[in-house]
């Protein structure tokens, strides 16, 4: 089997946003029922290109986030394919009711793009740092919850989600992260990918902390222990099958997030191991606290979401399986 | 009379009939926001509106967004009028496992375009709908029905607002004005102050009726359509008007009603009816 990762990481050349702004306007050169809306936050969110790709398709709505995901529901219901885009702060916890009502309960077909995922929001603090977004979320049936590591994800997902018929929600970063997968890596929303074979313990990761489960694979190697490691890059509907394989394999699992503990990737797992195979858990994630000012690397310390902080759960979690 | 407003008048009474046959089944309802949009809903669906019962999903079919959802029965009792579904169908309401639910739900009930409910998420759901007609080149209007109450929410101005500046003129925005809300009087809870002023500070042409006279709502829902503009409809009514048990200054917005209570509302609607077309 060949790869699908590179052989080595290096941060992207392309912004996340980048990639995303293109990949919304090759979604509309396929699709004209697709169209971009806003939230006041177009130049943050790099969506620029789309409105002079497209002029009378974007739609800025101004600083009224309820209204703009009520609006790109009324908008599906006539067959339109909206994508929303704003801070994944406003996109969930300002327009939760919306979400619930004018979307999801009514089966129409919206895609909200949270930006600024957890602490890759920085200096924008915790006012606009979303480590519940996935947890509000996740509690309204119907919703599929995604969150790509890289680019390359990031634009396949754009792709299926302007395809397949449903709300959806994908948080990530605007900014540039480093690149995991190959250019003709493929993905299948709802599965996840297995990035590398281990047999020791299981470390499920999604977003940024894809990168840095990988590296606490490698660090964990030279100590002798073997990581399995996966990006589980949609968290809901969460790949049952494959959690339970790794479990089974592995007999310990890291979930690895950079979301709150409480109600996102950790929690999905926790529910799935709980009820299938029950074997030692551990939770990279952020400890039911506020977000903070600071760059990526020093939020990524404060909060434990480093590698080294994966190899001690991981390390820990394996002292507990049964003798 | 002419024979429109005789029609208008036959079929308010019959959707208000309908409306109180339907929650006496039930037992109870929220027969006062339901009684003061009758007289609209049967000009809607007597006249304005484009749609057809046996294609709901017609591609170019005017939208009606039910925002003020708890008011889904009186809708259905029109919907039931303009033949979307048996009559009989009305006397499950709010029923175990029912396709009508106290509030409106697209997924259920055959003609309800938007699941309404959470009071203000109609207003952006149906300007919604009247851009993405507009965007398809779809000859749609989307009538919006709010209550004064409702516009309290936040939402709705956020509606209105990128309504006028985006010049949705496809949509009209109707307000059944009954002055009042579940816990009272709206002006005591939380005053509108000058409705049709709010609306024209906000960039809509705004039309006033009086909400129980239907040809004086006939002329404002087309005036509204001709204009070309985003526009608002202020229709001025009464909560509980036309059934005689809810026409009480006290708590109308909700009642427990009996087949007993049902039978004498529907013969004082009934001989209400007689006199107005006798009286023409």
């Amino acid at each position: 089997m060949r790869s699908m990762i590179l052989d080595q990481f290096a941060m992207d050349t392309v912004e996340m946003r980048r990639a995303y702004c293109d990949a919304l306007i090759e979604a509309a050169r396929e699709n004209p029922r697709v169209v971009a809306i806003d939230c006041d936050v177009s130049y943050s969110m790099g969506t620029g290109p789309f409105y002079e790709a497209y002029p009378g398709r974007g739609i800025n709505c101004g600083i009224m986030e309820a209204h703009a995901i009520g609006l790109a529901a009324g908008l599906s219901a006539t067959g339109m394919v909206p994508f929303v885009h704003t801070f994944g702060t406003f996109a969930t916890r300002r327009a939760y009711d919306q979400l619930f009502l004018s979307c999801a309960y009514q089966d129409l077909n919206v895609k909200i793009i949270g930006g600024d995922a957890g602490v890759t929001a920085q200096a924008n603090g915790g006012t606009h740092m979303p480590f519940e977004d996935m947890g509000i979320l996740r509690n309204i049936p119907g919703f599929t919850i995604i969150e790509p590591c890289d680019t390359v994800m990031y634009r396949t997902a754009v792709k299926y989600m302007a395809r397949t018929y449903g709300n959806f929600y994908m948080r990530s970063s605007r900014r540039k992260t480093v690149r995991i997968y190959r250019d003709d890596a493929e993905f299948t929303i709802g599965k996840a990918n297995l990035l590398r074979e281990g047999e020791d313990v299981a470390l499920l990761a999604c977003g940024i902390m894809v990168y840095q489960a990988l590296l606490a694979a490698e660090e964990l190697e030279k100590r002798g222990i073997s990581a399995a490691v996966a990006d589980v890059h949609t968290i809901k509907p969460l790949d049952r099958e494959a959690v339970c394989a790794l479990a089974e394999k592995c007999g310990a699992v890291v979930a690895c997030e950079n979301h709150s503990m409480i109600n996102g990737l950790g929690s999905a797992v926790a529910e799935v191991l709980a009820g299938e195979i029950p074997v030692p858990l551990e939770q990279v994630g952020v400890n039911d606290r506020f977000g903070e000012v600071g760059t990526q690397d020093y939020l990524m310390a404060k909060f434990a979401l480093t590698a080294q902080d994966i190899v001690s759960k991981a390390i820990k979690c394996i002292g507990r399986k049964k003798r | 009379m002419n024979e429109r407003e005789k029609r208008f008048l036959m079929a308010a009474a019959e959707i208000r009939k309908l409306t109180i046959q339907a929650m006496a089944a039930a037992g109870y309802g929220h027969i006062g926001g339901c009684m003061s949009v009758c007289d609209l809903l049967a000009v809607l669906y007597e006249e304005i509106l484009n749609v057809d019962p046996r294609d709901p999903h017609k591609r170019d079919r005017d939208y009606v967004v039910m925002s003020k959802g708890h008011c889904g029965p009186a809708l259905y009792a029109a919907l039931a009028y303009r033949g979307y579904f048996d009559r009989e169908l009305l006397l499950t309401l709010n029923a175990n496992g029912t396709s009508l639910p106290s509030h409106c739900d697209r997924l259920k009930t055959p003609g309800i375009d938007f699941s309404t409910g959470s009071l203000g998420q109609g207003v952006s759901l149906g300007i919604g709908a009247a851009l993405g007609n507009r965007m398809q080149g779809l000859d749609s209007y989307t009538y919006i029905i709010t209550g004064d109450g409702e516009l309290q929410e936040g939402q709705v101005w956020e509606g209105v607002q990128f309504m006028a500046h985006h010049g949705v003129a496809n949509a009209v925005l109707i307000v059944d004005n009954n002055g009042r809300q579940l816990d009272g009087y709206t002006a005591e809870i939380c005053r509108q102050y000058d409705l049709a002023a709010k609306f024209a500070a906000f960039g809509l042409t705004v039309f006033r009726a009086d909400g129980h006279k239907p040809m004086d709502i006939y002329r404002a829902l087309t005036a509204a359509k001709r204009c070309r503009k985003p526009s608002a409809v202020i229709l001025d009514t009464e909560k509980g008007r036309g059934c005689c048990f809810a026409e009480i200054p006290g708590f109308n917005h909700y009642m427990v009603i009996t087949p007993a209570m049902a039978q004498e509302a529907i013969r004082e609607i009934d001989r209400r009816l007689e006199r107005a077309l006798c009286g023409a």
